[in-house]
């Protein structure tokens, strides 16, 4: 086998595959060819980097050397001084944005540097579709260690110790969860992973399983084995194609080499995994209501007790877990509870992905330590907001969580301090959002996305979470009044205690913040009839500032409904009666006479 | 493909394996490693640089000597060629000039086993914008 001296590692997730990463490959792949390197010059395609911002990623091996934003042309640049020359090429180096300085390496990025890649460990270093390199990278050998000298009760006992808690959200303690599914007695016991992942913008779940999908099969055998279930089934959403062609894949290579199928590795068990895939309703995320989907029923919650554990599946014991939680399960058997513990704060161990989004400079996938503060991952690893505007809060916890705000950027991230802070954990999604947002707007955006996921089967749910939207469209209008304000705080008290499930329960909750946080912004809502941050149509006018006015009819030009007028070098006026307050003029204006009202 | 039947079959593979990907799991953790770059630009590649670097890839791993070979470009020793600059962990980097093969396995055996100096070390006389900050 030819040793090679130099590995490129193409990214292969969807965001860098969007932008033509996999032409990429095939172009180094060929530039490879065409100097007769193949011996020499090794290329992959790799899971996420997480470095999404700037994709599609190339990180030269052994030197570090991390290109951003690299187009298939660049191919003949990368080899022809990279792996020839051995010299990086300057112009695809990443800048750093506060000191204008290239950054040669992976090593001195901000964005990496407080990172610790526990889940997110193969994303960016193996090739998802080759067992073989998951092998070389300690992969199995946790389910080989678990099979061979472990009882079902001491490996859970491991996990328990470790004190992992679920990553899907909800943060309930994984070994516990297992310690009760492996009580329950059942003909054919079901362990499910839980790849539905639905919160906007958040795509840990989907990196995971499109960058290292052997570690949730592993660690589906090892729950499978601990429980005493036969059978895997990873309920996944069929938009994640990537996802589902990779793990179809891992599937395939894991039984060929007899670590899915029967007799694992000599130890009796018997262990297989399928694929169940959903429609894409962000309620199936929910335990009952996946099982259901599963099942081929509605997508529809039941009310807990019974749990999964007792009768999920086809009435048989089910655990549920998600992508990231199984992920963490390898490396706590590797590397020992000890060591996973001693990561994190007191009560919440380990490390979390976050899909950093919004307002940021480095939007991402990132994996931080428990504890880490917001303003270290929005500034240090986030590189701060864009355009050097100000920051103004944080949404965590997709539909179900609420916006943290300048007075929680010191705040330890752990699940426990995001619930005290009125927010939550969630899957992970991480939206930042500046001096430009409107809260009463975001809040609007989430209830918009409460009413049309909503299953409709409880009335708090289906009816309330309406009307509650109403409400704040009256507010975003300028429709509202005062006492309003406390008729909104009323229904969304009613709606998150008598929902059916975590969706109802949960859905008020970016309005209860928000108002909790900036009520501020609410009041000049309904009392000023105004918007401080400009984002509500109804209620902001473009107008043109005469003195800055130079006529050079830009405003006119790119008006799509023609409401400027103006002669050439002349002020120009906006017809108020036919703006439709889309904001065009504001961005082409180059002289800064357009205005917000 | 045969199965894998037990977890002693697992570790085997795992070890015939595990060359894949130990570049880059190396490169992921260059503290403490002994890192060897070797110029190759013209100059470099005309006087034998590549046939230099294959060696030093393919020996440092047969003497299972924990480093990290990287290509550079031209160190500006033009007439020295081939050079290799090689760290150390903990003591300053040392260029060699004139290195073949057999020098190399000198500096492999000599230096980086043992530290004790070689002939044709090429004393520093710059100074790195990363020392100036």
């Amino acid at each position: 086998m030819a040793k090679y001296k130099m590995h490129m590692l193409v990214c292969g997730g969807t965001g860098c595959r969007a932008s033509a990463s996999d032409m990429l490959y095939e172009n180094l792949k060929k530039e490879v060819q065409d100097n007769n390197l193949e011996d020499d010059v090794q290329v992959v395609t790799t899971g996420c980097f997480g470095f999404c911002e700037k994709g599609p990623i190339v990180k030269v091996i052994p030197d570090n050397t991390f290109y951003v934003s690299v187009e298939p042309d660049d191919a003949k640049d990368i080899v022809a001084e990279h792996a020839i020359k051995g010299r990086s090429v300057k112009r695809l180096l990443y800048t750093d944005p506060a000191k204008k300085e290239q950054i040669p390496d992976s090593k001195h990025m901000g964005f990496y540097k407080k990172q610790i890649r526990i889940a997110l460990r193969n994303c960016g270093l193996i090739d998802p579709e080759n067992i073989e390199e998951y092998l070389a990278a300690d992969g199995y050998e946790a389910l080989g260690k678990v099979l061979a000298e472990m009882k079902p009760e001491e490996a859970i006992q491991e996990v328990i110790d470790s004190g992992l808690r679920g990553r899907g959200g909800g943060g309930f303690p994984t070994g516990i969860k297992w310690q009760i599914a492996s009580k329950v007695d059942g003909a054919q016991k079901y362990v499910v992973c839980n790849a539905d992942e639905g919160d906007p913008g958040a795509f840990m779940d989907r990196s995971i399983l499109e960058g290292d999908p052997h570690s949730v099969l592993e660690s589906m055998a090892i729950n499978g084995y601990c429980i005493g279930a036969t059978k895997g089934l990873i309920y996944i959403r069929a938009e994640y194609p990537l996802a589902i062609k990779r793990l179809k894949i891992a599937i395939k290579q894991a039984r060929e080499f007899g670590l899915l199928g029967k007799d694992i590795l000599g130890s009796g068990f018997d262990f297989d995994v399928e694929i169940r895939y959903g429609a894409g309703a962000f309620v199936c995320g929910e335990e009952t209501a996946l099982i259901h989907s599963m099942e081929g029923d509605r997508g529809e919650p039941t009310f807990k007790p019974p749990f999964p554990a007792q009768s999920g599946y086809l009435g048989m014991p089910t655990n549920v877990n998600n992508v990231e939680s199984y992920a963490n399960i390898p490396v706590i058997f590797n590397k020992g509870a000890k060591w996973f513990a001693s990561i994190g704060t007191e009560k919440s161990k380990g490390t979390k992905v976050f899909a950093l989004a919004g307002k940021i400079n480095n939007v991402g996938l990132i994996e931080v330590p428990m504890g880490i503060t917001l303003r270290e991952v929005i500034y240090e690893i986030g590189g701060g907001i864009k355009d050097g505007k100000k920051f103004k809060a944080v949404q965590t916890g997709g539909p179900s969580g609420g916006c943290l705000t300048e007075k929680h950027l010191d705040t330890p991230i752990d699940f426990d301090n995001l619930i005290a802070a009125g927010s939550m954990m969630g899957s992970g999604g991480m939206i930042v959002m500046d001096e430009d947002d409107c809260m009463v707007s975001v809040a609007k955006f989430y209830l918009d996305f409460t009413v049309e996921e909503s299953c409709g089967k409880c009335s708090p749910c289906r009816v309330g979470n309406k009307r509650l939207y109403e409400q704040l469209e009256l507010i975003t209008q300028g429709k509202a009044k005062k006492e309003d304000l406390d008729k909104l705080r009323n229904l969304s008290n009613v709606i998150r205690d008598t929902s059916l499930c975590g969706l109802g329960q949960t859905s008020p909750n970016p309005v209860l913040s928000t108002m909790d946080n900036f009520h501020e912004e609410y009041l000049a809502h309904v009392t000023d009839k105004q918007c401080p941050s400009g984002v509500c149509k109804d209620l902001i006018r473009y107008e043109v500032i005469a003195e800055n006015c130079v006529g050079c009819t830009a405003c006119a030009r790119n008006c799509p409904v023609n409401c400027i007028s103006g002669e050439r070098k002349q002020v120009h006026e906006i017809d108020q009666a036919l703006c439709i307050k889309c904001g065009a003029c504001l961005e082409k204006c180059k002289f800064n006479a357009i205005a917000v009202i | 493909m045969t199965k894998i039947k037990s977890l002693a079959d697992l570790k085997k593979m795992k070890s015939d394996l595990q060359s894949k990907i130990a570049l880059r799991e190396k490169s992921d953790t260059p503290e403490g490693r002994t890192l060897i770059k070797v110029a190759m630009a013209t100059c470099g590649i005309a006087s034998g640089s590549k046939q230099v670097m294959d060696f030093l890839v393919e020996e440092l791993d047969k003497r299972n000597v924990d480093a990290i070979v990287t290509q550079t470009g031209c160190m500006g020793y033009c007439y020295a060629e081939p050079t290799i600059e090689v760290t150390v962990p903990g003591k300053d980097p040392v260029v060699f000039g004139y290195v073949d093969t057999k020098k190399a396995d000198d500096i492999i055996e000599k230096y980086i086993k043992n530290g004790e100096l070689l002939e044709g070390i090429i004393p520093v006389n710059y100074e790195t914008i990363e020392k100036n900050k």
